[in-house]
């Protein structure tokens, strides 16, 4: 069983009403689910276009086709009617919508608000219509629905209960007998699943790796975190502030990382931007922080609701001057959750910055999750800090050291407070004692062993990240790198592969973007008999880092830059046409026009 | 766990020679920012605070360098962000004293948003600033206090813009302690800065500070002809109306010290619940119990 619907309409319809109470009949009954809701930066109007595709096996995207489409407004079905396929079908009200010229085998199922619920008031009554007519086609009871409304209505007392109930089960019965579907989900597959978006998993991997202070300013489509955290300071003891402007947020969470909390901020290209400076300023610190950038297609405001993975370079270029910092982009929905107490564990023991590289596509995706992946009981590793794990040095009178020379180039920490290690920090180059050498006392020979000093953390870092892991079959005729959110979509690309084009693929996903595991990496793509790099920006920014770390030259591209994600069946083009030498770098067109 | 903020009974007994920083100050000889550290160093020492329990924060400028001259802990941060530093810190342990010090460029220039935000938030911290109405680690530019007209090698012919006057921007920007202080009155600035630490909530001491190199209108010498202390003039610095004229007051006489002061007002500290149990955050336990991990799993199903 393998079902996608999609729901369409403007914003201000309540399309997420719907999308949220099937996502959750569908994860209570244990099904897997992947959603992802296509939309402007509009609060009343434009088009919003929610996709979810449920299955009993794990789904990793909202895949190629639909199987019911849901219209809310003539917009949607002039959009999307004409992409519907043989088998599929199509709900509408048509006291309002006219289909247009339809492929064979669409199934056409209309109804009538008017004829169906002549009483009742506002629009949102197409959208229970529309829904409990869903469910019959996807031949769930009545009852299911029945106790959701009575959930969601309960609070405005009986009568606003028994009225949707009413029109629900007019759609429903309508359903039953106008139209038929060949739909059915499986009863259950075992337990139930959790539901989460990836801004929310990011957010709880704060959590749990103990973050006290988290600071942000709104900005799409990062903003999810901030909103976990508001929701959740008080219960959970974070200070969470919303400050003026980007540079505020970094630098707050630089005062609080020094003080000793765990600090974390997210944001999105413009606002990672006005960080950059900052982020520098906490390597010369030597103090540990994470900075989320959600990527939105850029350049400038760009296309704010829209999806890419532009932001690599700007990560890699973050600001002024060489300094260590740690670069992981989380692969899926769940491994948002994952990553960030991993990072926090390398930043607190190498004393330096974190940045996390998710997308629209992954932070505001959701996803299944089986709720046993989501352990918030994760090792919490706080690294050299004075009077805890018992590394505190004797001073014996002579002035404590914050960035004394050490092979691992790691300095015990002292934070503000700790009697007896009172000492300055500061973003001037400085010596062993924070003594800046920037000014009076230049000193060309401190200014190099300091610089490399923090910069020899690097190789430390290296030795503890986990090298990427081939998937899929060692001998395939063709390997697909992609780095970050794109996992999900390339391997079901490689399952489409091998069911219809005979062609055997296999994925090489990176995560730790920095430091490279650049030597495994060759060592790896030299086995492959072709290799083909995947990703979601123009100008192949990962290709690019991964030639100027290895010298690697791969053998075509496929690549997409229009703000929308990869749709599976793009990549299976992609690799057809560079395998067949048609093009060495293919950009598919998004079909749907969202 | 960690050694902490000393107790009262453990306060150590310091003299200000103790207060000495790691670096001798590379400031100009008979800059006027040497008044403001010695007025902080003894402000320091007559409170009885322990060189532990101070953070010192500062921004980039000639001023700015004052964390490296003081024995107390110390950020020497970014141009213009000392204040949202100094709010994270803040926040992350309240129990810590925290100054913040910088000059007029750092603070109404390129920081000026914080500084708004930060009054407004009435973060307890103690700002001062050595105002010298020009930047001089770039060596001579117009500032945002420079008073009209005034020459410097960014303004040949003489600025033609409006002047920030700190006081009554202060004032209505929300923070509970206003002052200004002239390093020719060192005695008279330390009680300021006694004061403003004392007081739980912003804090400003805007400083006369007389650059010697590249200020030839705003000197030492001007300032001492001028400066006339309100403590004198029976002004009353809970008065609104009296604190906004005192402000604006420029020209032959030219006031100094506490302009405003409101105690009805909390401090963000006070105001956020996530403190209420009165533990520094930095100071808690990290991770989450499992009744917690399974409520935030329950929101999901």
């Amino acid at each position: 069983m393998d079902l996608a619907i999609g729901i369409g309409g403007a914003a201000g319809q309540g399309i997420a009403t719907p999308g949220d109470i099937l996502a959750r009949i569908f994860v209570r009954r244990g099904l897997h689910l992947n959603t992802y809701n296509a939309y402007q930066s509009i609060v009343r109007g434009g088009h919003i276009f929610l996709t979810l595709r449920t299955s009993d096996r794990p789904v990793q995207s909202t895949g190629d086709k639909l199987d019911l489409l849901i219209t809310l407004n003539q917009d949607t079905m002039d959009r999307h009617l004409k992409l519907m396929q043989r088998g599929s079908i199509v709900l509408y009200n048509a006291d309002k919508i006219q289909p247009g010229a339809v492929a064979d085998g669409v199934q056409l199922c209309p109804f009538s608000v008017k004829a169906l619920a002549p009483k009742a008031k506002g629009d949102l009554v197409q959208n229970t219509i529309a829904l409990a007519a869903a469910l019959k086609l996807l031949g769930l009871d009545f009852k299911t629905l029945e106790d959701i409304i009575t959930l969601q209505f309960q609070r405005k007392g009986q009568a606003a209960v028994d009225e949707n109930v009413g029109v629900a089960r007019a759609g429903y019965d309508y359903a039953a007998a106008e139209f038929n579907s060949g739909f059915s989900l499986p009863e259950t597959t075992g337990k139930p699943l959790a539901f989460v978006d990836g801004n929310s998993a990011l957010a709880m991997g704060g959590a749990a790796a103990g973050v006290r202070f988290y600071a942000a300013y709104p900005m799409s489509p990062s903003t999810g975190v901030l909103h976990w955290m508001a929701r959740h300071a008080r219960e959970l003891g974070i200070m969470v502030r919303q400050v003026e402007d980007e540079l505020g947020v970094i630098n707050m969470t630089i005062g609080a990382a020094h003080a000793g909390c765990r600090a974390m901020c997210a944001t999105s290209g413009g606002g990672f931007a006005l960080m950059t400076e900052a982020l520098g300023a906490a390597a010369m610190f030597e103090l540990p922080l994470v900075c989320i950038d959600v990527q939105r297609a850029g350049p400038a405001t760009g296309v704010p609701t829209k999806t890419e993975q532009g932001d690599l370079w700007q990560a890699l270029g973050a600001g002024q001057g060489d300094y260590p910092r740690i670069i992981v982009a989380p692969t899926s929905i769940p491994d948002c959750f994952k990553t960030v107490p991993e990072l926090f564990n390398l930043v607190d023991r190498f004393q330096c910055p974190g940045i996390v590289l998710s997308d629209l596509l992954i932070s505001e995706g959701r996803s299944s999750i089986d709720p046993a992946e989501l352990d918030f009981n994760v090792p919490i590793e706080r690294g050299e800090m004075i009077g805890l794990n018992g590394h505190t040095p004797e001073l014996n009178g002579t002035p404590y050291k914050r960035y004394e020379f050490t092979d691992s180039g790691i300095s015990p920490r002292a934070i503000p407070g700790t009697l007896g290690y009172v000492h300055v920090v500061a973003t001037d180059e400085h010596d062993e004692e924070g003594g800046l050498i920037s000014d009076e006392f230049t000193n060309p020979h401190k200014r190099q062993a300091m610089h490399e000093k923090r910069m020899r953390k690097m190789e430390g870092v290296l030795s503890l990240i986990d090298p990427p892991a081939l998937f899929g079959a060692p001998d395939a005729d063709v390997t697909l790198v992609g780095w970050g959110s794109t996992e999900g979509v390339i391997r079901e690309a490689i399952e489409k592969l091998a069911a219809e084009e005979n062609v055997v693929a296999n994925n090489l996903q990176i995560k730790w973007l920095v430091p490279l595991h650049a030597e495994h990496i060759l060592a790896t793509l030299a086995g492959s008999k072709k290799v083909i790099i995947v990703e979601n920006n123009y100008s192949g920014q990962f290709a690019r880092y991964l030639r100027s770390e290895t010298s690697f030259v791969p053998d075509g591209y496929i690549r997409k830059y229009d703000g929308e994600p990869f749709m599976p069946h793009h990549i299976v083009e992609g690799v057809k046409q560079v395998l067949a030498q048609v093009t060495r770098q293919y950009v598919p067109v998004h079909e749907m026009l969202v | 766990m960690i050694a902490d903020i000393p107790t009262t009974e453990s306060r150590p007994v310091l003299t200000v020679k103790d207060m000495k920083g790691h670096t001798d100050p590379d400031w100009c000889p008979g800059c006027g920012d040497f008044g403001v550290l010695h007025a902080l160093k003894t402000a320091i020492v007559e409170l009885g605070l322990a060189p532990n329990e101070v953070l010192t924060i500062s921004g980039i400028g000639c001023s700015s360098n004052l964390p490296g001259y003081i024995n107390t802990y110390g950020m020497h941060t970014l141009h213009g962000r000392a204040l949202a530093v100094a709010t994270g810190a803040q926040l992350a342990n309240h129990k810590l004293k925290i100054i913040v010090t910088g000059g007029d460029g750092d603070g109404y220039g390129i920081g000026g948003n914080h500084f708004l935000h930060t009054m407004r938030r009435n973060v307890d911290l103690t700002y001062i600033v050595m105002d010298n109405q020009v930047y001089g680690l770039t060596t001579g530019q117009v500032s945002p206090t420079s008073i009209k007209g005034m020459k410097t090698k960014s303004t040949p012919f003489g600025s033609v813009e409006n002047e920030i006057n700190p006081i009554p921007l202060a004032i209505v920007g929300g923070a509970t302690y206003v002052a200004r202080g002239f390093t020719g009155q060192v005695r008279h600035l330390t009680d300021l800065i006694k004061g403003g630490i004392q007081h739980r909530g912003f804090s400003l001491i805007d400083t006369f500070s007389p650059c010697v190199t590249f200020n030839r209108d705003n000197t030492h010498e001007f300032f001492r002809q001028r400066t006339q202390k309100l403590e004198d003039q029976a002004h009353d610095p809970t008065d609104f109306s009296s604190a906004m004229a005192r402000a604006y007051e420029w020209g032959d006489r030219i006031p100094i010290g506490l302009f405003w002061k409101r105690d009805d007002l909390l401090s963000l500290d006070q105001l956020e619940p996530v403190l209420d149990d009165d533990v520094p955050l930095a100071r808690r336990p990290l991770g989450i119990n499992a009744e917690l991990s399974r409520s935030l799993i329950r929101e999901l199903m």
